[in-house]
This record gives structure tokens, sequence and C-alpha cells, in this order.
């Protein structure tokens, strides 16, 4: 069995599986939001009118809730969530709850591997759809709706259908200025935006071992706009030393078997590859940065739970570090852990002196929520996940994705723009 | 939830691929819990102009398509944000079948748990219906769609299929289960691989 087969058969109490079985399995991790905490308490609500015992959880020390979509609270509707959101978990005794002024707080999927909320072979699920980041720990990690949210929170249990498995190789190691953003780029480029619908896409290869488990997030992060039921990535020693750096000492290797199985196998070579943008309007609309619309841009966004991690921070300062941007450009470290390991390492100067306006952690305007959403018009580059129409605020901006180096490289020229090239 | 066994009405033709969860309903709404009453918001910028007009070349805006309780879509319907929002919209304002080449994952799970049928079909047979100006027939039941001159096949899970006829809650229907559920839990040895 391959590593997702593996932990499914685990799960659900079976020797084997196979892919299209569908199994119950037992979850070990959930987590909701504050948009999809306050919709699953709805659900709640629904099932306690028809006479379904909502008392209490399965377990709370296994659910966990975080703050990032609307906070700090946009305005008075998200202020009243996180008051609900607040209240809810303090009536089912759930502990770890990652409040903003509290200390330790930001995107989910950050807190997810920062806070070592997940362990290799686990079943963790999320009010969200980037839930899928989290398999760069080794875990089966998807998002679901506030319905079957509501169904795990009270019974522990969820049924999946076994997803097929496809292998994407990556052969090398990236060259310098390549990102594992350009890398799945070029991925959902190839195989499109449902290139993925019910599928997990796995990775490995020489140039994934050589990856840091940063990298191999960001990879996770966006199987999602392939349409990806999940993403995985083996645990090997990396995230065992990882999750044992933030504090989870019985993390262990993970791995499917030597002759597991997959549908498809995609190779691709590392020292072929080069820096990518998703054009608007689709993740899958990609182009080669050197061949790319030569616009001028708006506003440069380095955030959110696919390009704010540490490292990508570290990536845009290498480009910063002496220059000054030319468009406004804003930086929002994804949690507080980071915010704080930008500031100690002086990374947070950098940007500071580039012109850069940093941002509190927070989904922000990757979602168009607040912090610098788009006017009309308005055309961004960005280190997030989308480029949907309306996606970062007016329905007639646009967004171009990109790595954290380009992100940086285009902010100090004002245009898409290779970071070989600055 | 309502059973849903047959549907008659004019389809609702959205020529357009990819239509994500932010299309179906926009963020600015996600802040707003209540499940009912979010069918205003469906496809908010595409109806409404910026002084929330409504905007003449949108479908939706076409009276003749009022009373429609299908609509037909491009190719991977439902991409995007896992946000039940989208389908409480799309049932809050009257639609009840769904019919597209293909759907995200997530969100055609959360159609089950709120009494809408998405149905997948060949990308001819849906463009096809797409141009159907007749009302059409889609039962469940049999599982068919009949249109003025044909008759198509569709397929759905057999418990699925249970689950829209006969109205039942996913979480409610499990609870019937609820002493069979324990029973087993009390056998049941999960191996750890770990």
């Amino acid at each position: 069995m391959n590593i997702v087969e593996k932990i499914l058969a685990r799960a659900s109490g079976k020797s084997q599986v196979a892919p299209d079985d569908v199994v119950f399995a037992k979850v070990d991790k959930v987590m909701v939001h504050d948009v999809s905490g306050p919709g699953v308490i709805k659900v709640f609500d629904k099932l306690k009118n028809k006479g379904v015992d909502v008392s209490k959880l399965w377990d709370p020390t296994k659910v966990w809730v975080a703050e990032d979509h609307f906070v700090p609270s946009a305005e008075k509707i998200s202020a009243e969530n996180i008051v609900k959101l607040s209240n809810f978990t303090k009536n089912y005794g759930i502990e770890k709850h990652f409040k903003y002024g509290m200390g330790q707080y930001g995107i989910c999927h950050t807190l997810s591997h920062e806070e070592a909320m997940v362990m290799p072979g686990d079943v963790y699920v999320g009010g969200d759809s980037h839930t899928n980041t989290t398999g760069a720990l080794g875990a089966f990690a998807c998002g679901l709706g506030h319905t079957d949210i509501a169904y795990v929170l009270l019974n522990g249990q969820i049924w999946f259908k076994v997803p097929e498995t496809d292998y994407f190789k990556l052969n090398g190691k990236l060259p310098d200025h390549v990102m594992a953003k350009d890398l799945i780029l070029k991925i959902i480029g190839d195989i499109g935006t449902d290139g993925g619908n019910y599928r997990t896409m796995q990775f490995g290869g020489t140039g994934i071992d050589e990856m840091s488990v940063e990298s191999r997030l960001t990879l996770c992060n966006m199987t999602t706009e392939a349409g990806a039921k999940n993403g995985i990535v083996e645990a090997d020693q990396k995230v065992v030393d990882y999750l044992s750096s933030r504090g989870a000492t019985n993390a262990k290797v993970f791995k499917g078997d030597d002759d597991a199985q997959y549908a498809n196998v995609y190779e691709y070579e590392a020292s072929e590859m080069e820096p990518l943008v998703a054009k608007p309007f689709s993740p899958e609309n990609v182009a080669i940065v050197r061949e790319a619309p030569s616009v001028e841009l708006d506003k440069s966004y380095i955030g959110s739970c696919t390009g704010a991690k540490y490292e990508d921070l570290e990536a845009a300062a290498k480009i910063l570090k002496g220059k000054t941007v030319k468009i406004r450009t804003e930086i929002l470290p994804a949690s507080i852990s980071i915010y704080k390991r930008a500031m100690e390492n002086g990374l947070l100067t950098i940007f500071l002196d580039a012109g850069v306006t940093v941002g509190p952690p927070t989904c922000g305007a990757c979602c168009g929520a607040h912090m610098g959403v788009l006017a009309k018009n308005e055309i961004c580059i960005s280190t997030t996940n989308r480029n949907f129409p309306g996606r970062m605020g007016h329905v007639e901006s646009e967004t171009y994705l990109s790595s954290p180096m380009v992100a940086a490289a285009s902010a100090v020229t004002g245009k898409i723009t290779d970071p070989r090239d600055l | 939830m309502e059973p849903f066994k047959k549907t008659k009405s004019i389809v609702t033709p959205l020529d357009k691929v990819n239509v994500d969860t932010d299309q179906i309903v926009p963020k600015q709404f996600l802040k707003l819990v209540q499940k009912s009453g979010f069918g205003k918001f469906l496809f908010f910028n595409w109806r409404y102009d910026e002084n929330e007009h409504p905007k003449s070349d949108f479908v939706l805006n076409d009276s003749k398509y009022d009373n429609s309780k299908i609509l037909v879509a491009g190719d991977n319907f439902g991409c995007g944000s896992s946000r039940e929002h989208a389908v409480w919209a799309l049932q809050d304002y009257g639609f009840s079948v769904i019919i597209s080449p293909s759907f995200a994952d997530i969100f055609f799970s959360n159609c089950f748990k709120n009494g809408i049928l998405p149905i997948s079909l060949e990308q001819n047979i849906v463009e096809k219906l797409q141009q159907e100006s007749e009302p059409i027939e889609v039962d469940l039941e049999n599982q068919t769609i009949k249109t003025s001159s044909d008759e198509i096949h569709f397929d759905i899970d057999s418990h699925k299929k249970k689950i829209l006829l006969e109205g039942l809650d996913d979480i409610a229907q499990t609870y019937q289960f609820e002493d069979k559920i324990s029973e087993f839990e009390k056998q049941s040895t999960v191996p750890s691989v770990l």
C-alpha cells in the first residue's frame, strides 16, 4: 500500500485498503476557524432542534481552533463571530484555541505545523479547503464542509473513498531562485485545475528529499487548486526533526510500502524548472516569468498559508535587502512564531527599510477579506494560492500568483520580474 | 431536509467553466452564518453592478429563468474554498439540480448535505442541455432527464440517491444506527502502524 492507503487502513481498522474502497476512518485531529467555526455552530443548532445530543464533543483534546480569516476583527460581524467562537471553545472544553492578541496565533494551515498539531500518519480534517497543506507532514489531510465537520466533532469519524494516487517525482534539487511554488504552479499548469479531482497528489523523488519541510508544505497547499482530495509527502527524518523542533517528540518516520502502487507517475527535472507566474484568472494559467506580459503592477502581496512561512520571508528578504520597493508592498507573516523569528533575524528591518508595510498574521487580502484588498483595475502579484475573479478584492482587479522571490523582485521593479534579472 | 424525487423546469444555462465558490457567494457574505437567506447573494458580482443594480446581461436577471430549478454549468463547478455557504445560496435561490461535466469534491459532497442533486454528464450533453429552451424533467428515482426530444440517463451512487429521495440528513441518518455503531466500536481493535 502507498502512504495514503496505509493511513486510511490503519484509521479504519483494516489490514488492507485499495482505491475506490469506502472506509469509515477515525479522525486524529480536526480544526475549525473563524469562518467554518460559526458555520459548524449553526449546524449544531439545527441538529439540536432535531433532538440530536450536541452537548459534548467526541474528544475536545483532538479539536483545535484558529482565528485567521477576518482577524484582527475586520468589522463588527467578524468581531461577533470571534466572540461566538470563543464561547464555543469555552463551552466544549477545547483548550487549543489560538486567539489573536494572546500570544501565538496565525493562519490555521501554518499553526498545524508550527504548533505540531498534526503527526505523520494522522487523519486530519479541517473546515477549510487548504487543509491539504498539512499532508506535507506525512498525514492524510483534507478539507470538509461545515456539516461534515459537525459530524466529526460529534463522532470522531468520517467516511472516505480511498483516492487513487498520482505520484509527482522531482529529480534533482531545484535551482537557486526557483521555489516550491514554481514547481506546484508548473504541475497545475500541466494537469489543470481539475486534474487532481478526488485524487491524492503525492510528491517524492530526490528533489523532494532535498526540500525543506516548509517547501513541501507549499506543494501540498496548492494541490487544492488542482482539485485534489489531498496532497502528501512521506514523512522522513526531516519531518521528524522539524516536528521535534516545534515541540513534538513523538513523531516517527512514516512511509508507504516498497511495492506501493500509483495510478500515474509524472516526472519533473529540477534543472529545467524556471520561475513562473499564474496569470489571471486561474491557477492553471501558467507562464514563464521571463515571458510574462509586461504589465504595470500596483501591488505586491507576500502573505497567506501558501507564501508567508519563515522560509518564504527569508527568500523575499534576500531580494529586498538594500532595495526600495516601487509599488505598494505588504508582507504578513503567517503566524506570530514566524513574525518573531523574522524580527529576531533582522528580516523585518530589511522589509521596513525597503518601504514594505508589515502586517499581522491573517488570511487578510488573500481571500479579499481585509488588510489591503484590491480596487477596481488594480493588478497585484501575490504569493497566495487563488487568482479567481475578485478573489483579492474588486471583481475587476487582477492577481498574478508567484513565488515570494518573484513577488519581491517584482515589488522592486513594478513589473513581473524574474529574480535572476534583478 | 425536504425529499427530492423529481423536478421539471426550464434550465438556467451558465456558460462558464471553473465556477469557484467565491463567484457563487463572494467572501463579504461569509461572515453571515444564518443558513437561510443566502439566495440574494448568489452570483452576487455577476448579478449586480457596483451600485447593486441588476446587470441585464447576466442570465439570472432574465425573468425568463425566474422559476428555473435547474442550473446547467461548465466544467469543474464549485471549485475553490470549501464554504458550504455556496450550496446554501443555490438552494435558497431555488435551484435543486445542478448539471455540469464535473464538480469539485467538497462542493459535490456539500450538495447532498443540503438536498441538492448534482449531476455529472458528458460535455456534449451538457452543452446540448444549455441550449434547451423547453422545460426538462429530472427524475431521480429513474435516474433520467427528459427533454423535449431526448431521454438521458445519469449515474448516482445508490446511497446518495436514497439520502435525497427520502430527505435524510446525513448525520441524522447515521444516528439511526447508533446502537450498531457502539456495538461495532466495542469489538473493533484498531491496529496501530505507528
